[in-house]
């Protein structure tokens, strides 16, 4: 990755304050991830509140993690938007322990919050305490301990950041989340789930031919997607641990777009037969099969709203693609959106609060939020061909498509559009991201 | 009866031969299953006046081959307009060829594969490329091919060019690909 040509892209729009936590942030990431950037973070913009706080490197054992606890959740909060990190590298003395800690240091720093911690071998395991303290109180916010094999390195961090997220802004996190994106390096593609920040990629399915439309199963241990390896859409349910994987939609003609119902126990789908795409809802066996929408326009693209009454879907049926809601078990749509010529692709947010979706905006393809409550729409990218917006699950911050530099990447933005990042991969093209749910997953 | 016997015992040996070729077995069983199946049922139909041999010739599969390689039906691309499933006039004549020989065959089977640019969503090019296959099949049905014979499918943007620049580019993937079954 070319930092120099990053950096010249990002600088634009840097206010002072942000360009130095930018400057702070880059030393990090070097020092982070040099030797082996799966994905990197590179922020842009900031938000108006940020909250102070320093992340301190704890007593570790020697291993060969290439970032560090502390870089990590540093990473997290300071990705969030809500945190800004203290730099901590001047400090004569850094405490591992809440009885070391010089309150009038972190006080002259400005500092409203501290983390500091060990880590200890306890047989095959690591066993990590945490003490978050309120610094101007001088008492402990937060403290953890949590016992994981050493493969749990990056999760660890990614659950600590959960809590500390959660304490000082009193909105739950959403950094030990997974991930499904599609890759494409040459002509293979694959489907992949890893880590919210892109870290601990594993492959689900590799495929010479297409693969879209990745949806996880509510309770996060089954993803559908549509494959075109027997040269047609196709809509496969995999199970994540087992790797059983079943068709749920082969007829004659396309099968695409799968959407889970909020309980899990259906999809709508999107086929044709031999004409244009309408919506029907399927078991998640592939029985039962109704048909939702039966229009003579494209119906596609559906959406749960979250609790499961409507789903909503992309349709030309009014000239332009608009977005529409129908009744889950049919009847009659009515449209959602009016502002714009061109919006597909609606998403809910996990709390049912916000829709986001597509807008073209004059050529450019960039991603909008609805407010349902207020009506108000927002546009929050700044790409020209940016597509498949997908809520994390606290529903703060939005993943979506991007191209950057002739490739696709995967970017994040937060609800209110002050803060955007950038995950970018070394080969290859990334698309058609799926935040999944923010249940803990067994690994 | 005793003859059509005879054939399709003949055919399946020939086949099981064709089959255990252990070179590129994708393609071996492309045209070896298929198409033969689709001539054999078609020389049936005319054979109560000729002999077993006539009727297991495998020139048949090749003559097919040669038809669908003949100049008229070897172009099987159908490019749109942007945002337009309107079948242009230039290529009315390439789908009224196309239709002749599938109402002359009509065991054989098409699929039609539409296409988009890469500009818009992932499933919503999947429809407007459905849309484009949907015009092609009611233009072959129009001209009396059976439904039964043609499946509309869509690659939407997937095999889109990466980073078109001009029309030019982004032209070359608005289409719908005729394909043959067993091709």
């Amino acid at each position: 990755m070319n930092k120099t040509e990053t950096m010249k892209t990002v600088y634009s729009h840097l206010t002072y304050a942000v360009w130095r936590i930018f400057l702070a942030g880059l030393l990090a990431c070097m020092f982070a991830t040099s030797a082996n950037a799966a994905l990197e973070i590179e922020i842009s913009g900031g938000s108006a509140i940020q909250i102070p706080i320093a992340i301190l490197p704890m007593a570790e054992p020697a291993n060969s993690q290439k970032s560090r606890l502390h870089e990590i959740i540093s990473n997290d909060l300071r990705g969030s938007g809500m945190f800004r990190i203290i730099n901590t590298s001047g400090m004569p003395a850094l405490p591992t322990n809440a009885s070391q800690i010089k309150y009038t240091d972190w006080t002259a720093l400005k500092a409203q919050g501290l983390s500091l911690g060990e880590v200890q071998q306890v047989g095959g395991n690591l066993k990590v305490s945490v003490q978050v303290m309120d610094v101007l109180r001088q008492t402990a916010l937060l403290q953890l301990t949590y016992t994981v094999s050493p493969s749990q390195y990056r999760h660890v961090a990614h659950l600590i950041a959960d809590q500390i997220y959660e304490k000082f802004t009193g909105q739950p996190g959403a950094f030990a989340t997974r991930i499904a994106y599609v890759t494409k390096v040459g002509k293979r593609f694959t489907l992949q789930i890893a880590d919210y920040d892109g870290f601990n990629a594993q492959t689900l399915v590799s495929s010479n031919e297409p693969i879209i439309s990745p949806a996880w199963s509510p309770d996060g241990t089954k993803m559908a997607y549509v494959s075109f390896e027997k040269k047609k859409p196709i809509v496969f349910v995999q199970s994540l641990y087992t790797g059983e994987r079943k068709v749920v939609a082969n007829f004659k003609g396309n099968n695409s777009a799968p959407a889970w119902s909020p309980d899990g126990s259906k999809l709508a789908v999107v086929l044709t037969y031999g004409a244009n795409s309408q919506i029907y809802t399927i078991s998640a066996d592939g029985s039962n099969l109704q048909q939702v929408t039966k229009s003579s326009s494209i119906d596609t693209e559906p959406a749960f709203s979250p609790d499961g009454q409507y789903i909503y879907f992309s349709s030309d049926r009014g000239g332009r693609p608009q977005i529409y809601k129908v009744p889950a078990s049919g009847g009659s749509a009515s449209r959602v959106t009016f502002e714009g010529g061109y919006n597909v692709s609606p998403r809910f947010s996990p709390d049912g609060k916000y829709l986001t979706y597509i807008r073209n905006d004059g050529g450019s393809f960039k991603v909008a939020v609805q407010d349902l409550g207020t009506g108000d729409v927002k546009l929050l990218s700044n790409g020209s061909l940016d597509e498949s917006p997908t809520f994390a699950p606290n529903a703060r911050t939005i993943m979506y498509a991007t191209r950057a530099g002739g490739k696709g990447t995967l970017a994040t933005v937060t609800v209110d559009g002050l803060v955007r990042q950038r995950l970018s991969e070394a080969g290859g093209d990334i698309r058609e991201p799926a935040w999944g749910p923010a249940q803990a997953a067994p690994k | 009866m005793n003859k059509s016997i005879w054939t399709i015992a003949a055919l399946a040996l020939v086949l099981t031969a064709c089959k255990s070729t252990p070179m590129n077995p994708a393609k071996v069983e492309d045209s070896s299953v298929t198409r033969p199946m689709a001539n054999a049922k078609d020389s049936n139909a005319d054979s109560s006046a000729n002999t077993d041999k006539i009727n297991i010739k495998t020139v048949d599969v090749d003559t097919s081959k040669d038809e669908l390689s003949a100049a008229e039906l070897a172009k099987r691309q159908v490019f749109f307009d942007y945002d337009s499933d309107a079948i242009r006039e230039e290529y009315k004549s390439l789908i009224a060829n196309h239709a002749k020989y599938l109402v002359a065959h009509p065991q054989t089977k098409v699929v039609l594969q539409g296409n988009t640019d890469e500009r818009g969503t992932h499933e919503y090019n999947l429809a407007l490329g459905q849309r484009r296959s949907v015009a092609v099949k009611n233009a072959l049905n129009v001209l009396g091919v059976n439904d039964s014979q043609i499946e509309t499918v869509s690659y939407g943007e997937e095999r889109a060019k990466a980073n078109c620049a001009d029309d030019g580019c982004f032209q070359q993937d608005r289409r719908v690909d005729i394909v043959y079954a067993g091709q």
